[in-house]
């Protein structure tokens, strides 16, 4: 079916203002991505997956200007024994990263395309997947167009986490990053993300999980106000493992994450959580698509969102379950904590179910700091911003909690009592 | 210690008088109890004392030792020395209950212009205390008395009261649910906290508490007045002619 001509249009403006990158290995996967994002067309305000969130400035031709923010605060993660590699602006820096070299893990850059590569059975492959039956064209247009991003292939529990950290320092950066994660059989890792990666962000991981492999991602998006962001995780899960990702949302005008989970294996497990943080001009969208496709597999889908002074939170959550895969655990959470009466919270819960042997459930709230519970506080000598706060930490835990190492626990916990302080006084 | 004069309160929301010209003095040092039938205005009172919304006082006074506590938040009331133990102590999700305890004394200790207590000296502090009350640690770490059973979270109300040494102690039917041991170890725990400088108002329906905890003046409440005031022998004349000889003595 021949796209309206109006999506064609904006399609084709947005195509002009990029080059394809030389590809390498990856020529031809780009080139199938290209006509993915040209046969479906760049996301439009009338598109049902965008119901909830303005598409128009994460598809337009030039990224919306975006001021640099400037923090005092500690970088997060910086404390963290780690394997860093910095991204500037979607750009690889060598002097701040560290040697791309740790035991039991390769590590190559996209952008260095040589012309055979594992990366090649994973690369755009899983996003193609990830289309259907949903459409998701940036992740395609990511795959054509990404300028560079990591290909890191664990064949050994490392000795410590891979920290990716994004800078942001041009206020008209345009960045689009593709990873490919590949964890082996017997392997963990985990991998770390944090920093505003530019004035506007379209990122794209693939993770592949072989059998009984484990990956951990616990990811911050922070600091800058004014950036905008489009991010995609595409993971596909073997026999008996284990995925579990976390991000923490504070800041930025426009963030859309989506989380695409295939369960190809049985016994394996998948925790999506997250929490945002929103005040005034913020708009953050958590979308999950979850396919159960393989026998007692788990699933947990945990978002938490605090929302004060006219944010809005969007949840898009949807666990399928294809016939045969009996013995499915799906679970799935999402809510929001507004605390005034210009904030809002849209959710889009979706359950579907063809097997019967399973156990599905979902919940969605919205509602306002526990009276009751802030009172006990109060009545205890807590001042009440202080209380509040608590309570609002308290909120959130349910979704931090997902996070398996305890010191990143107290690490994202931490960031979030400073970012309620500072609105405090 | 704690003077409240004629205070007549209703509800917010809608016409109900419930005070209606509550007159009570504690002194430093005593020990009143307050009974009285059901939706007398027992923890209306309790209540409106420690600042909670959806009353609204209509006359009167409170004071804690000369200051107006109805002037006052929640936090600065209870800063000043007023603490209540819930009669209904509130779950809390999420919020551990060794942080808010800690949050809560320094907090208090910032409001009086005191130190904050370092962490070190806080767990040496608390875990003394909570053991007295047979409080383990595996409790301390819980979500504010989530999952803990009617009785453990009375004797958590206790270990808060012990933590911040408040000078005027409310404890609200603190004896119901409680069986037989623990009733033993909170007014123990209550009784370690009795001193000169400080005042009590133990709400109850049972004599059985005032047992452990032997109050100097009893008063009975009755449709939002104090009808009645005595000694620890009218707690044992409730107990054993009930409220009715009482009610019509004084109508
Ligand atoms: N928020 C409220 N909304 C409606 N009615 C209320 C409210 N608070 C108190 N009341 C009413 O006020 C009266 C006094 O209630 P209160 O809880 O103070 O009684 P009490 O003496 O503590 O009783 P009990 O011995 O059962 O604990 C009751 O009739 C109660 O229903
Ligand atoms: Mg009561």
């Amino acid at each position: 079916m021949a796209l309206p001509k109006i999506k064609q249009d904006a399609t084709e403006a947005r195509l002009s203002a990029l080059d394809l990158p030389e590809g390498g290995w990856s020529a031809r996967a780009r080139g199938e991505a290209l006509a993915r994002v040209r046969a479906m067309g760049l996301p439009g305000a009338r598109d049902e997956y965008w119901k909830y969130t303005r598409p128009d400035t994460l598809v337009g031709a030039e990224a919306p200007q975006a001021a640099v923010f400037d923090a005092d605060e500690m970088p997060v993660f910086d404390a963290v024994d780690r394997l860093k590699i910095v991204f500037v602006d979607g750009v690889f820096d060598a002097d701040l990263s560290d040697d791309l070299a740790l035991e039991g893990v390769e590590i190559d850059r996209l952008a260095e395309a040589r012309d055979i590569h594992w990366a090649q059975d994973l690369y755009g492959v899983l996003e193609a997947k990830g289309q259907s039956p949903v459409e998701r064209p940036l992740a395609a247009l990511n795959t054509a167009f990404a300028s560079d991003g990591l290909l890191i292939r664990v064949t050994q529990t490392p000795s410590k986490p891979i920290s990716l950290v994004y800078h942001h320092r041009s206020e008209v950066s345009d960045a689009i990053l593709h990873h490919v994660v590949k964890v082996e059989a017997g392997a963990q890792m985990t991998l770390l993300e944090n920093g505003p990666a530019a004035a506007r962000f379209n990122k794209c991981m693939e993770v592949d999980l072989a059998d009984t492999a484990r990956l951990h991602h616990v990811r911050t998006q922070g600091r800058d106000h004014e950036r905008r962001a489009a991010t995609h995780i595409f993971a596909r899960l073997g026999t008996e493992s284990v995925f579990k990702t976390f991000t923490l949302t504070v800041n930025g005008v426009l963030t859309r994450n989506e989380v695409v989970v295939e369960f190809t294996g049985d016994d394996a497990v998948a925790h999506v959580a997250g929490a945002c943080m929103g005040d005034g001009d913020f708009h953050h969208d958590d979308t999950v698509f979850i396919t159960h496709d393989a026998v007692n597999c788990e699933s947990r889908q945990v978002f938490k969102k605090v929302l004060r002074n006219g944010a809005v939170g969007v949840f898009q959550g949807k666990i399928l379950v294809k016939p045969g895969a009996q013995k499915t655990d799906g679970y799935q959470i999402s809510q929001s904590l507004l605390l005034d009466e210009d904030s809002q919270f849209l959710a889009k819960p979706e359950l579907e179910i063809y097997a019967d042997d399973v156990a599905c459930s979902h919940g969605s709230t919205s509602g306002a700091i526990d009276d009751e519970g802030l009172f006990y506080l109060r009545a205890r000598g807590v001042p009440r911003g202080l209380a509040e706060d608590l309570m609002t930490i308290a909120f959130i835990a349910e979704a931090v909690q997902e996070i398996e190492d305890e010191g990143l626990q107290e690490e994202i916990v931490g960031r979030v009592e400073a970012w309620l302080a500072r609105r405090r006084s | 210690m704690l003077e409240i004069k004629n205070l007549h309160v209703k509800l917010e929301e809608e016409d109900k008088a419930i005070l209606k010209g509550v007159d009570l003095t504690v002194e430093a040092g005593k020990v009143h109890a307050i009974m009285g039938p059901n939706g007398s205005g027992k923890s209306t009172l309790s209540y409106v004392l420690s600042g909670r919304d959806g009353y609204e006082v209509t006359d009167g006074t409170a004071l804690l030792e000369g200051e107006d506590l109805l002037e006052m938040e929640p936090e600065e009331r209870a800063a000043a020395g007023l603490f209540l133990a819930f009669q209904y102590p509130v779950e809390i999700p999420g919020v551990g209950n060794m942080t808010f305890l800690r949050t809560a004394v320094n907090a208090q200790r910032k409001a009086r212009g005191e130190d904050e207590m370092s962490a070190a000296d806080f767990l040496k502090v608390i875990r003394a205390k909570a053991k007295d009350l047979k409080i383990d640690a595996e409790m301390l770490k819980r979500p504010v008395n989530v999952g803990f059973s009617g009785g453990e979270k009375k004797r958590n109300e206790i270990l808060q009261m012990a933590m911040l040494e408040p000078k005027m102690c409310i404890l609200d039917e603190t004896d119901s649910g409680l069986d037989v041991d623990a009733m033993k170890l909170v007014s123990d725990g209550v009784n370690a906290l009795r001193d000169a400088g400080r005042g009590f108002l133990v709400i109850t329906h049972y004599q059985r508490l005032l047992d452990h905890i032997k109050p100097d003046v009893v008063h009975i409440m009755a449709d939002g007045r104090i009808v009645k005031t005595g000694g620890p022998e009218l707690a044992l004349e409730v107990e054993h002619n009930g409220y009715a000889g009482i009610l019509e003595e004084v109508a």
